[in-house]
C-alpha cells in the first residue's frame, strides 16, 4: 500500500505546490520558466537515453526530432485555435484549446516518430559510428527542410504560440503550461520505464549487450530498433512541442547540432541506461546553466570544463547504469524502479 | 561547359579542405576508434595561431627587429603553425583523453569529452579574444591564370596540390613505415600490441601530432583562402568533414580523402544549380544514400562480429 501510493501522492503534491505558488505569483515567471525547462529537458534526456543508453547506439541528432515536434505542434495549434496572419481564422473555437492542446502535442510527437524512421530504417544495416553519422545527417536534413519551407517562416522562425496559451487562460486562469509539462514529463518517464522493464522491452537491452546473440535468442532486432527509435524520437517531438509553446517562438537554428550536443551531455552525465540518472542530470544541467548565467560567455567554458573534470573522476556518469533505488535500497519501500 | 570546369575547380578546392580535415579525423579514429569531435575546433585554433604567427612575422606587433616579406613569412608561418597546433592537439590527448583511456571508460564517454574540449576551445577563444572577427593578413600576391573563361588563382592550385601531397604522405606513413604498422596494429588489437613491445602511448601521441598538424595546415590554407576568422568557423566544417570521413569509410586514409572530395563536389554542384539554402539538404541526402548502398562507407571493410 505504502509502495503503491507514495510516489503518486508525492508527485501530485509537487504539482499542486508548484501550481499554487505560480498561481499566486510567489515564484516569478523566470523561475517558472526554469521549472518548465527542467521538465522538458527531463523528457529530452530520458528519451535519448532510450537509444543511447539502453540500446547502446550513438544517436547525435536528437534535436532534429525535437524540431519536427516543435514545428508540427506549433503550426497545428496556431492554425486550429488562433487568428493568424498566414493560416487565417481559427478552425476550431479557441475555447477548446485546452482540450486540443495535448492532442496537438501528441500529433507533433507522432510526426516526430515518423521522422525517426529516417534514422530507424538505415539502422537495420548500419551500426556504431556509421549510424552516428546518419543521425547527424538527419538532423541537418530536417533543419534545412524547415529553412526551405517559407509558409512556416523559413529561417525567420515561427511564432504565435503564446496566443494559444492565452486562449487556454481565457477558459481558466491557471498556469496551464506547468500542468502540461508536468503531465507529459511523468507520462514519458512512465512510458520509457514500463517499456524498458517489460519482457518485450528487454530485447533493447539485449541488443545493447550483443546484437548477434540477441538475434539468435529470437529477438526481432529490426523491430526492436524501429520501436526504440520511433518511441525515442516521438517523445523528443512532444518535448519539442512543449518547448515551442513555453518560448512562444521557434527558429530552425535553435535545433541545430548544439542542441543535440546538450542532449548528449545530459545522457552521458547521468549515466547510460539509467532513467533516474538522466532525470537527475537533466535537473542538474538545467539548473547549472541558469546558475552560471552571470558568467556570460565564460559559462560555456566553465560547464564543459566541469564536465571534463567530472568525467575524469567518474567516467561512467553520475549513476552509471544503476537506478536510484539500486544505490539506496531503502527507497524500494516507497517506490520500485522495475 | 566553361562554368562546369570552373565549378569543378572550385569543388576541388572546397573538397581539399574537407579532405585535409577528414584525414585528421580518420587518423585518430583508425588508431583509437575515437571520434575526435574537437578536431574541427583544432582547425579553428590552427587558423588563429597562423593569424598571430603571421602578424608577428610581418612585423605588425613590432616584436621582431625586421618585418619579413610576405613570401618568407608564409614559408615560416606554415611549419610554425603546424608545430603549435600539434602541441594543442597533443595536450588535449594528454589532459583529457589519456586518463579516461587508462581508466577503461566507455568509448562514448571519451567522445563526449572530445565534444566538451571543442566547446572549450571555441568559447575560450571567444572569451579571450572577443567576438570581433579577425582579418587574416594577405601574404602572397594573388595571381590569376585565365584559360578562356576559366580562371584559377595560384592559391587554389596550391590548396589542391597540398591536399594531394598530404594524402600521399599519410598513405606512405601508414602503409609503408614501421610506425604506421604500429598504428594499424593498435587499431587491430589494443591489448596484444603492448605485449609485442610497441610503446602504445608514443604511437598515439604520434598519431595526434600527425592529425593536428594536418588540421593546422588546413587552418592556414583556409585562412588564406577565406581570410575572415571567427571562433565558430571550425564547427560546421568539422562536423561535415567527419561526415565525409565516414562516407569514405572511417579509419581508412583513402576513404577520408575520397569522402572529402565527394562532399566538396556535391556541395558546389548543388549550389551551382539550386538555391544555396538547399545545399545541406541535397548533400546529406546523397550521403545517406551512399551509406544505404554501402553501410560501411566506400572503402570500409565490414567487420565480422563474433559472439
Amino acid at each position: 500500500m505504502k509502495q503503491k501510493l507514495s510516489v503518486p501522492v508525492a508527485l501530485l503534491a509537487l504539482l499542486m505546490t508548484v501550481m499554487v505558488l505560480a498561481q499566486y505569483e510567489v515564484i516569478d515567471l523566470y523561475i517558472q520558466t526554469i521549472i518548465l525547462f527542467v521538465g522538458i529537458n527531463i523528457i529530452i534526456s530520458s528519451s535519448l537515453n532510450l537509444v543511447n543508453g539502453h540500446m547502446g547506439e550513438f544517436s547525435c541528432g536528437h534535436a532534429g526530432f525535437i524540431a519536427v515536434g516543435a514545428y508540427v505542434s506549433s503550426v497545428l495549434s496556431v492554425a486550429l485555435f488562433t487568428q493568424d496572419r498566414v493560416f487565417g481564422a481559427p478552425l476550431l473555437p479557441p475555447q477548446y484549446a485546452f482540450i486540443g492542446f495535448p492532442l496537438v502535442l501528441l500529433a507533433g510527437g507522432i510526426a516526430a516518430a515518423f521522422a525517426g524512421l529516417l534514422v530507424a530504417l538505415p539502422s537495420f544495416k548500419t551500426r556504431g559510428d556509421y549510424l552516428a553519422i546518419i543521425t547527424i545527417a538527419a538532423n541537418y536534413i530536417i533543419i534545412t527542410l524547415i529553412i526551405n519551407i517559407d509558409k512556416i517562416g523559413g529561417a525567420r522562425g515561427f511564432m504565435g504560440m503564446k496566443r494559444v496559451i492565452f486562449a487556454m487562460e481565457d477558459v481558466a486562469e491557471i498556469p496551464w503550461m506547468i500542468l502540461w509539462v508536468f503531465l507529459f514529463t511523468i507520462l514519458s518517464i512512465i512510458a520509457i520505464r514500463r517499456f524498458v522493464s517489460s519482457t518485450y522491452g528487454k530485447g533493447i537491452i539485449a541488443i545493447q549487450q550483443d546484437e548477434v546473440a540477441a538475434e539468435i535468442m529470437s529477438v526481432n532486432t529490426n523491430k526492436m530498433k524501429l520501436i526504440a527509435f520511433m518511441l525515442s524520437s516521438g517523445l523528443a517531438g512532444i518535448a519539442g512541442g512543449l518547448y515551442a509553446h513555453v518560448i512562444g517562438y521557434v527558429n530552425p537554428k535553435s535545433f541545430d547540432i548544439l542542441k543535440s550536443t546538450e542532449a548528449l551531455v545530459m545522457v552521458y552525465l547521468g549515466g547510460m541506461g539509467s532513467i533516474t540518472g538522466s532525470i537527475l542530470s537533466a535537473v542538474l544541467f538545467t539548473l547549472l546553466l541558469e546558475l552560471l548565467r552571470p558568467l556570460q560567455i565564460i559559462k560555456w567554458v566553465a560547464i564543459p570544463l566541469l564536465l571534463i573534470i567530472l568525467m575524469q573522476f567518474r567516467p561512467e556518469g553520475i549513476m552509471g547504469n544503476r537506478e536510484l533505488s539500486d544505490i539506496f535500497p531503502r527507497l524500494k519501500k516507497f517506490y520500485r524502479f522495475k | 561547359m566553361e562554368s562546369l570546369v570552373q565549378n569543378i575547380l572550385n569543388a576541388l578546392q572546397w573538397g581539399s579542405f574537407y579532405s585535409l580535415i577528414a584525414l585528421g579525423y580518420t587518423l585518430v579514429y583508425g588508431v583509437l576508434l575515437l571520434i575526435n569531435f574537437a578536431h574541427g575546433d583544432i582547425v579553428m585554433v590552427g587558423a588563429y595561431i597562423a593569424f598571430f604567427v603571421s602578424s608577428l612575422l610581418l612585423g605588425h606587433y613590432h616584436a621582431i627587429p625586421i618585418a619579413l616579406s610576405g613570401g618568407v613569412a608564409l614559408a615560416l608561418t606554415i611549419p610554425l603553425t603546424m608545430i603549435l597546433t600539434s602541441v594543442v592537439g597533443v595536450s588535449l590527448e594528454r589532459i583529457a583523453y589519456r586518463p579516461l583511456r587508462r581508466k577503461g571508460a566507455h568509448r562514448l564517454y571519451v567522445v563526449i569529452t572530445a565534444l566538451m574540449c571543442g566547446l572549450i576551445l571555441e568559447n575560450g577563444n571567444l572569451a579571450l579574444l572577443g567576438a570581433s572577427r579577425k582579418k587574416f593578413p594577405e601574404m602572397v600576391d594573388k595571381v590569376i591564370y585565365t584559360f578562356g573563361t576559366v580562371s584559377v588563382t595560384n592559391l587554389k592550385i596550391a590548396v589542391i596540390l597540398t591536399a594531394f601531397l598530404v594524402f600521399f604522405l599519410l598513405q606512405f606513413i601508414v602503409t609503408k613505415t614501421k610506425i604506421g604498422m604500429a598504428m594499424r596494429a593498435i587499431s587491430y588489437d589494443k591489448f596484444a600490441v603492448p605485449l609485442m613491445g610497441i610503446p602504445i602511448d608514443s604511437v598515439i601521441v604520434f598519431t595526434f601530432i600527425l592529425g593536428s598538424s594536418m588540421a593546422g595546415l588546413a587552418g592556414v590554407l583556409f585562412a588564406l583562402s577565406y581570410p575572415i576568422l571567427d571562433p565558430y568557423m571550425g564547427l560546421t566544417i568539422g562536423w561535415k568533414a567527419f561526415i565525409a570521413a565516414v562516407v569514405g569509410g572511417i579509419g581508412d586514409i583513402r576513404g577520408a580523402f575520397a569522402g572529402g572530395f565527394i562532399l566538396g563536389f556535391v556541395e558546389i554542384m548543388v549550389v551551382a544549380f539550386f538555391p544555396s539554402t538547399y545545399r545541406d539538404l541535397f548533400s546529406f541526402s546523397i550521403l545517406l544514400f551512399i551509406l544505404t548502398l554501402r553501410p560501411t562507407g566506400l572503402f570500409g571493410v565490414p567487420k565480422t562480429t563474433k559472439i
